[in-house]
């Protein structure tokens, strides 16, 4: 019942269009997917493409010399609206695109496409890179995982963050062993000059706040092995589950607000366990010395070098490398909302994302997802409250909550309406006023009754206290009745 | 949806045995045993943890609650996850021969109240109704964070309930029961809404096990201590303190959990044979047709420590460090940052705007109004209509 529609522009270069196009440029064509998640829902994706020719002015941008350079001067050029693509055809031997790459996909909602020859390849490729930049069947059953059937789904594709209205990041320093080390991290400018931009750029998505806290003498759960080859000591994957919760109850989570908490966890090992390495499950080194735990957050291990001369008065002043942390928290951040670049095809480069921390077109890949979860939620949810207000028929609806499931109605109607037309930003906007209208109006104290009445003790209550009562009016009734009756019969004296 | 969950269970239980399998054969890889954490799909873990009782001679069922509690602490559970309710009136109790303790076994071996106890809801706050509350989520805004159970659809909930019980009731502080109809339809609510993955429901009163019969919504598990028509004794009375100070369920499932630690591979059928009739007198029973795994498959650790999943982050995103400076944003330092005071946290707005409006008056109808034309007939009929000239 829901339609995805992602409008495409697909220009071509001279020199690059495939000879069997069915109509002259420059003309529209529409392909549709049905995406099936259950037996009873499924979710259309329309894609409306237009073809037409490169214009004088983006002609020129591709003239550039490199891919990137072509990507900034193309971009002032494109309506960016959210959920739009542009893709760019180029010829063949376009020295635009190097060896043996043949998508170039940019920061923002553009891509760069090598003409493939015919149109069918060229279409074969249009709609991977579409996929890509918008969503895919597996993306979508992902966002409507309530409703996929278990055992369908593979377990890794549960680990996203859930829709939510804010979230709330917590940055934490473990320094286990302050004798010997004092760390100082500067978390304010890191904070100002990396993770805002990022921030900013996901601020339409939900409302983030930022803390920051240094914990002393907290101690990882588990003890790391000492590996004599590398003189270092190994944490091996399967200890790092138990090494969360020893840290948490200390970190001081219930405290924050009622949004979901992400934490990010620097650990400075003592002097006695440096230097500390992660091992993946192969006995290797992790590069970024870093784990993360799905919907919680993540924790990665920094080690101090050791003192150029052993006699160094201790403790070692350590002044951390914010921009090094900053990365390796910020793809742990980028993972956890599930933008993750590990499925993407040998032949396709991806243009990194800079400071900025995500693309535009991953952002649209996250709105389409959490719109599609917000609509669920909200379907969702008011099914049940209307099967509720069913079942128990006494239940008092306030007038505000009614007003929310109106409100909560009819956003839902618009978000879908909106989506139909590929509106991402207002279907977005509107699928989370319907969240919050939904959520208002189901979890309202005054919907809770304790009703259940058994029979029996309907009449255990009732009887002993009308029966007495209700026997001097049955008695009487039937004397009224029976007085009528004999007046009736009676003829009235005549005199 | 529920149609589809029993054609998928052969299939997901085919599959489940086939992983069973294969995990034995490779015997003694590392990583088989990362794998094998995947199999529950759950992210995090709660606790609700209610004892229902209050008064001293109900000893036995606070220091129940605090076994449990403290088992699940150590398991990994933290206290933000845990929701502990408690008439909390035995460790400062003047009878209580030794004051803020509550000992778990005779001779006064463990103290299970201890230093870092978090009671989340006290004495008269335990009622059905907040109960209630907690499992649904339809908590007043005001409520503070460590009173919420703020799960998703990716937690597995321990629920576990000690107290007086009876067939299809159970009594909460000697005022108010739950039925068992009542807590089933507090669970739909709560998978309605995804408010959880999977649910372990312990209850260990006299005539445990109906409170489990009317559950119906899937994925819960639930064990009890007594069958319909049976009592759940206690374990021992202690002669220094003069009460019973644990039921026997709970001393036997404490001391199967004292061998588990977070990374024990026991699984639930274990926890089935925990407490022979030989040994507790009553019969324990078990409700596992809700539950889509089979109890082989579950580990203990599943609900009562808290093991998370991990990935190795492999990716890493490169950051321009001269670009960083520049893009400071300046207009930050122009807005003052106004101290927060405590009265704007409070969504008051919200709180005033939940006094009752004033109800227009109705004359009454139905049964009221039937009742009371009763009487005035039968009135006039008795006293006659012409005496009404006098009153009026």
């Amino acid at each position: 019942q829901v339609r995805l529609l992602v409008p495409i522009a697909v220009a071509f270069s001279p020199g690059s269009v495939p000879a069997d196009l069915p109509r002259p440029l420059p003309f529209r064509d529409a392909q549709e997917m049905e995406i099936t998640v259950n037996l009873r829902t499924s979710v259309t994706s329309h894609y409306e493409l237009v073809y037409r020719g490169t214009t004088a002015a983006e002609g020129a941008a591709l003239a550039a010399a490199t891919a990137q350079e072509a990507d900034a001067a193309l971009r002032p050029l494109q309506d960016s609206v959210m959920g739009s693509l542009t893709m760019y055809v180029v010829p063949e031997t376009s020295p635009l695109l190097p060896q043996g790459v043949s998508v170039y996909v940019g920061r923002h909602r553009s891509a760069l496409v090598r003409a493939g020859g015919s149109l069918a390849a060229l279409h074969a490729r249009l709609r991977q890179v579409t996929q890509l930049m918008s969503f895919t069947a597996a993306s979508v059953a992902t966002a409507l995982s309530d409703r996929v059937p278990d055992g369908r789904l593979s377990l890794d594709v549960r680990r996203y963050l859930k829709s939510s209205l804010g979230y709330e990041i917590t940055f934490s320093l473990l320094n286990p062993d302050p004798k010997s080390h004092v760390v100082d991290w500067d978390i304010e400018g890191a904070v100002n000059s990396y993770v805002k931009p990022v921030l900013d750029k996901l601020s339409f998505v939900a409302n983030f706040s930022v803390d920051s806290q240094i914990l002393y003498y907290a101690v990882l759960g588990v003890t790391p092995r000492y590996d004599k080859e590398s003189s270092s000591f190994l944490l091996s994957t399967h200890s790092l589950p138990h090494v969360i919760n020893p840290v948490e109850a200390r970190l001081g989570s219930s405290a924050a607000s009622l949004y979901p908490v992400l934490n990010f966890l620097l650990y400075v090992p003592e002097r006695s366990h440096s230097p500390l390495y992660i091992q993946d499950k192969d006995g290797v080194p992790v590069s970024t010395n870093a784990f993360h735990s799905p919907r919680w957050g993540g924790i990665m291990v920094y080690n101090v070098e050791a003192p150029a001369s052993p006699q160094a008065s201790l403790p070692l002043h350590v002044d951390v490398d914010m921009a090094r942390v900053m990365e390796v928290f910020l793809a742990q951040l980028r993972l956890l909302f599930g933008l993750s670049r590990e499925e993407v095809p040998a032949e396709f480069l991806l243009e990194s994302p800079g400071n900025e921390g995500l693309a535009d077109w991953e952002l649209d890949h996250l709105l389409w997802a959490h719109t599609m979860e917000n609509i669920a939620t909200v379907s969702t949810t008011l099914t049940s409250l209307a099967q509720l207000l069913d079942k128990i028929g006494n239940i008092v609806i306030k007038d505000d909550v009614a007003s929310e499931v109106y409100r909560a109605v009819a956003s839902v109607q618009s978000a879908v309406a909106k989506l139909g037309m590929g509106h991402l930003h207002s279907a977005f906007q509107a699928s989370k006023e319907a969240v919050t209208s939904s959520e208002r109006a189901f979890f309202d104290p005054s919907l809770l009754h304790l009703l259940y009445f058994p029979d029996d003790q309907k009449f255990a209550i009732y009887i002993p206290l009308f029966l007495p009562m209700a026997v001097p009016i049955l008695l009487s009734l039937a004397k009224i009745v029976r007085e009528t009756r004999q007046h009736k019969k009676e003829p009235t004296k005549m005199d | 949806m529920a149609a589809a969950l029993p054609g998928s269970l052969p299939g997901a239980a085919a599959a489940v045995l086939l992983l069973g399998c294969c995990g034995a054969v490779l015997a003694a890889g590392v990583q088989d045993q990362a794998e094998q954490f995947f199999r529950s799909g759950h992210t995090n873990n709660w606790a609700v943890l209610v004892c229902t009782s209050r008064f001293w001679f109900n000893y036995r069922h606070v220091a129940n609650t605090l076994s449990v509690y403290r088992s699940v602490k150590r398991l990994g559970i933290p206290d933000s996850h845990i929701v502990l309710m408690l008439a909390d009136d035995m460790a400062c109790n003047p009878r209580n021969p030794k004051p803020a303790t509550v000992f778990s076994h005779k001779n006064m071996e463990l103290n299970v109240y201890g230093d870092d106890v978090e009671v989340d809801y006290r004495s008269y706050e335990v009622t059905v109704e907040n109960f209630l509350r907690v499992l649904t989520g339809r908590i007043p805004p005001s409520t503070p964070r460590s009173k919420r159970l703020l799960s998703d659809d990716r937690s597995n909930i321990l629920i576990y309930m000690t107290g007086h019980g009876g067939n299809g009731f159970l009594k909460f502080q000697d005022s108010e029961e739950i039925t068992n109809v009542e807590l089933a339809d507090a669970f739909e609510q709560m998978w309605q809404k995804r408010r959880y993955n999977e649910l372990l429901f312990i209850i260990d009163t006299c005539q445990g096990a109906s409170m489990y019969e009317r559950f119906y919504s899937p994925n819960i598990m639930a064990l009890a201590s007594s069958q319909v028509g049976e009592d759940s004794l206690s374990h021992q009375p202690d002669l220094g303190i003069g009460v019973h100070l644990m039921d026997r369920y709970t001393f036997y499932v404490l001391e199967f959990l004292e061998e588990i630690h977070p990374a024990s591979q026991t699984n639930m059928n274990d926890l089935f044979q925990v407490c022979p009739k030989s040994l507790c007198v009553s019969t324990p029973g078990h409700r596992t047709d809700l539950f889509q795994r089979d109890p082989q498959n579950v580990l203990i650790t599943d609900f009562f420590g808290s093991v998370r999943k991990v990935e190795i982050t492999t990716e890493r995103i490169s950051l321009n460090r001269d670009l960083a400076s520049f893009e400071s944003k300046f207009p930050e330092d122009e807005l003052a940052t106004e101290p927060l005071k405590y009265a704007e946290q409070l969504p008051v707005a919200q709180i005033i705007r939940q006094k009752p409006k004033q109800k227009d008056w109705h004359p009454p109808g139905g049964f009221i109004l039937g009742l009371w034309a009763l009487i005035i007939m039968v009135f006039f009929k008795t006293y006659g209509i012409k005496h009404m000239k006098h009153v009026f």
